[in-house]
């Protein structure tokens, strides 16, 4: 009964700021051992934002950042041209390719995936146990 | 982003010829004694004491230093970013939130312990030295090749003990590793006196019987380490309390101060202070 | 007295470094460690084959693994087909275990958790992650929950172990353990029933 006074007027259990913090810092680790994925992820980004606009291929950085709670991908990608505005969007393509001759950047063959280990398998109980 | 790190003292700066600052290794060779929580809380500590103080996390790809102070979400770049040249050592140290002379240089997750340059890494240290009055390195556990990363620039050493068969058979082995030239200082950690009293765990003495060590402290098994660790606000930070009144007679003891030998009262039982959760805290 | 290293170096057999513990008859035997030699005195490849040679004797083989993810860990997982990951329900531990449960899945290794030193009572007040939370951040299968009980301490300290104590609550959590690693199906007793702190509190006060 006071327990439940306690939490409620606490600001935060110390074991919620501990699993809120573990969250984000495992996200963080996750990313950095997975460098294949994030080179993967940028050269994705770049064929899907040259359908629309060229970008400099050289310039272009994704970085990670722990924003309060929680993790934001922050892309800065310098455009050097926009065509001019048609009544028609541009065509989501299938063949990633074939959209514009930037993107003819091959997407390597054996990409080691990100932390695939999120939900390898569930805990096998909801209840606590000894 | 980056603030300027901290400067050293005037003093330090007015005498040129004064001793540069002090390397010293927290180690143990024995896993999850307390090493990194021991690195943190002296850390602070000496920082209260107006020292400008460096901490180093050597345990490459198992880093938890920045978890204990509550930096994990400002560290950018680490050690080995330092060593390959990659990033400038102001770029790299953290600035603590509540100790502004007190800076962390994180160790790298995605890499290997096999991947430090040993001779870069005692240059390291000893530009840190110029710049800082402490510098603490958290070593890993075991005696392999984090061990050698952390202790090579280090000049003074303290192991970390818990009052435990198997802990002070370990640190034994990496106070003969060590030899005398690190000049070796004892904490013990983890000490539950009403366990001692009931004769069911080693006593401070016990343990020193063996190691033989200067006793540079003795800290408690305290439920309340983990919840500030849960935080990650080291509980050095506060003001009031026996533990951190330990933590601060250490300080005091590096720094040279005459500080009484450490006794540690036998308080109300274990259970008895478990039994205070259910009552007493916020 | 023999160790693993001179096992490998050829110096002896197998057999004749394992050390038969008497008080479990004939089924427990260890092989030391080297004390004095480097971790690297002995290769993955090398240890792989001192554990496959006692797989053939024994049922089981536990290889007691050293704390990191340098050398000793390498060897350690080297000749294995599962792996016990143990963790404390702390932020520090439970970061180095998800590292090293990484590792693990790179190597295909099945992997079960096993939370030690569990404070029910600081559970309860929220000052300690719970057995939920554990498994949820590392996203692994359950294999038990030991409590922080200073009796571990004490028997430590007397070299005796636990499991030949069935009178203590902590024999019977052991006896669970090695039991879902022989395959049967032990239920779980549940950590939110209030019954259970009572219990726990009842024999930590009483130890
Ligand atoms: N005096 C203490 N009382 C209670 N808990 C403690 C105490 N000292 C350390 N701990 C807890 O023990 C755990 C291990 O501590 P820590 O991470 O500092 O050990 P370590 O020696 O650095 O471990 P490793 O060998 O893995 O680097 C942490 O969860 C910490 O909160
Ligand atoms: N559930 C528990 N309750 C209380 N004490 C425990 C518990 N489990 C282990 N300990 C104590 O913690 C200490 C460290 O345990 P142990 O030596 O098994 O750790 P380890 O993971 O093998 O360490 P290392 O990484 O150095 O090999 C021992 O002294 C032991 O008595
Ligand atoms: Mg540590
Ligand atoms: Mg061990």
């Amino acid at each position: 009964m006071l327990e439940f006074f306690k939490n409620l007027f606490a600001p935060s259990t110390s074991s919620s700021t501990a699993k809120e913090r573990l969250r984000l810092v495992l996200m963080t680790d996750h990313i950095s051992l997975a460098p294949e994925m994030i080179e993967q992820l940028k050269r994705d980004l770049v064929e899907v934002i040259s359908r629309y606009v060229e970008v400099d291929l050289q310039k272009i950085d994704v970085s990670f950042e722990q924003q309060d709670h929680a993790l934001a991908m922050l892309a800065n990608i310098p455009i050097i041209s926009v065509g001019r505005p048609t009544a028609e969007p541009p065509k989501p393509l299938e063949t990633p390719s074939a959209a514009a001759p930037t993107a003819a950047m091959k997407s390597g063959g054996d990409v080691t995936p990100l932390p695939k280990r999120k939900r390898r398998r569930r805990a096998s109980t909801a209840q606590a146990s000894v | 982003m980056h603030e300027p790190v901290a400067q050293p003292t005037t003093e330090v700066l007015a005498a040129p010829t004064a001793p540069r600052g002090r390397a010293i290794v927290v180690t143990s060779g024995k896993g999850g004694v307390g090493k990194t929580t021991t690195t943190a809380n002296i850390g602070h500590a000496l920082a209260r004491r107006g020292a400008t103080v460096a901490l180093v996390d050597a345990d490459i790809g198992l880093r938890n230093l920045d978890l204990v102070l509550g930096l994990e979400q400002r560290v950018r770049y680490h050690v080995l970013d330092v060593l390959e040249e990659k990033i400038s050592l102001d770029d790299a140290l953290v600035r603590d939130k509540h100790s502004p002379t007190l800076c962390l240089l994180a160790a790298a997750q995605a890499r290997e312990k096999d991947d430090v340059d040993e001779t870069k890494m005692k240059a390291l240290i000893d530009q840190l030295r110029e710049r800082f009055d402490y510098v603490i390195i958290d070593s890993p556990a075991g005696i392999e090749q984090g061990f050698k990363n952390a202790v090579i620039g280090a000049s003074e050493a303290i192991v970390v003990c818990t009052p435990e068969v198997s802990a002070v058979r370990d640190v034994d082995r990496v106070i003969g590793l060590l030899g005398n030239a690190f000049r070796p200082q004892l904490i013990v950690n983890r000490l539950r006196p009403a366990l001692v009293k009931k004769g069911k765990m080693l006593s401070v003495e016990d343990v020193n019987a063996i190691l033989r060590l200067p006793l540079l402290g003795v800290i408690g098994d305290e439920p309340e380490i983990i919840i500030t660790t849960n935080r990650g606000m080291p509980i050095a930070l506060q003001d009031e309390g026996a533990t951190a009144a330990a933590y601060r007679a250490i300080a005091a003891r590096i720094a040279g101060e005459d500080v009484a030998a450490p006794t540690v009262e036998v308080k109300d039982s274990f259970m008895d202070r478990l039994g205070s959760f259910f009552g007493g805290r916020r | 007295m023999f160790d693993l290293v001179e096992v490998v170096e050829g110096r002896c057999q197998l057999r004749q470094a394992l050390i038969k513990d008497k008080r479990f008859g004939d089924c427990l035997s260890i092989l030391p460690a080297a004390q004095t030699r480097d971790k690297d005195a002995v290769t993955p490849e090398q240890f792989s084959s001192v554990v496959a040679q006692a797989a053939e004797q024994c049922d089981f083989v536990l290889v007691d693994c050293p704390a990191g993810i340098e050398g000793g860990f390498r060897n350690a997982i080297a000749g294995v087909g599962e792996a016990i990951v143990v963790t404390t329900p702390e932020v520090s531990a439970i970061r180095d275990a998800d590292r090293v449960i990484g590792k693990l899945v790179e190597r295909a290794l099945p992997i079960r958790l096993i939370i030690n030193r569990l404070r029910p009572e600081m559970v309860r007040t929220q000052d300690m992650l719970s057995v939920d939370d554990v498994c949820e951040i590392l996203s692994a299968e359950l294999l038990g929950v030991i409590p922080d009980d200073e009796e571990i301490i004490d028997m430590t300290n007397r070299g005796e172990p636990i499991a030949l104590n069935p009178s203590m609550r902590l024999a019977t959590i052991y006896d669970k353990i090695a039991r879902r690693l022989e395959g049967e199906l032990v239920p779980f007793t549940s950590f939110d029933s209030p019954g259970f702190f009572g219990r726990l509190f009842g024999a930590l006060k009483a130890g």
